[in-house]
């Protein structure tokens, strides 16, 4: 940093704070956590009854279209979610810059490698 | 860090420890690590799906783990988990939303509810699946 006096201490810090992305990461991660409160007590019951069945019932769970489709519903919402929870504890306790970027980075691509994932195989079990 | 000189010495938040026990933290922490757990639990999930659709072989195999004794403690755990962060979410929301629940007593008293409500859930779910 330069020593001339017009240059105060506070020019270190600028630009290094909050992204001011902070307020839509709220919204965000109620809103999916809205869409949770509907598809989780779902996910729950009719997932017990299906994985108890056997091959079979699970096969036949999946296939039904209804099922099919609150199940990626179910996926995409707590995937999203997750993801923006897992960004709010990475920000909280990593601060080297490196580190932290490498693991935002990470959190991305296993949200998002799982949620294709489970779409993929929602769709071969359905069109199966 | 960067070379700038040191600023004066100012008062710091009181460590952790300085803190008397209350309900309402230990239900904060336990969100957050409830959070992480079903962020790991959510590959369960998906071995179980990608399972059903590569056929019978493959689902053998995860029914094998899942019905195994360590297969049904991580189920249980992962209900717990799924159970206190569902009901304890619903309480943020109500914190964000309508603003209720904020005094000490009653969050305390909802924080000790979501614990109950978590680990009678996640019994009754067990049993109900050993049962059926």
């Amino acid at each position: 940093m330069s020593n001339s006096p017009f240059v105060t201490p506070a020019k270190t810090t600028r630009g290094l704070g909050a992204s001011k992305t902070g307020t839509s990461h709220h919204i965000r991660q109620r809103v999916s956590a809205l869409a949770l409160i509907v598809l989780v007590p779902w996910f729950l019951f009719s997932i017990m009854s299906a994985a108890l069945g056997g091959y079979a019932d699970a096969l036949a769970w999946v296939g039904s279209p209804l099922n099919a489709t609150l199940l990626v519903l179910t996926a995409g919402a707590a995937f999203y979610h997750m993801r923006l929870g897992m960004q709010a504890v990475i920000e909280d306790y990593i601060g080297k810059t490196g580190t932290r970027a490498a693991l935002l980075i990470l959190n991305t691509f296993f949200a998002a490698g799982l949620f294709v994932a489970v779409v993929m195989s929602v769709i071969r079990v359905w069109a199966g | 860090m960067s070379g700038t000189p040191k600023a004066d010495s100012r008062p710091l938040s009181p460590h952790l420890q300085v803190w008397r026990f209350h309900a309402t933290m230990l239900a904060s922490i336990t969100h957050r690590i409830t959070g992480v757990g079903l962020y790991f639990g959510t590959l369960l999930i998906t071995a179980w799906l990608v399972a059903l659709a590569s056929g019978p072989d493959a689902y053998a195999v995860v029914e094998m783990v899942a019905f195994s004794i360590p297969g049904q403690l991580i189920l249980f755990l992962w209900a717990v988990a799924i159970l206190y962060h569902f009901a304890n979410g619903i309480r943020h929301l109500v914190w964000d939303g309508p603003g209720l629940g904020f005094s000490p007593k009653v969050a305390s008293q909802i924080s000790i509810f979501n614990y109950a409500f978590a680990i009678v859930g996640a019994v009754a779910l067990m049993a109900a699946a050993v049962l059926s």
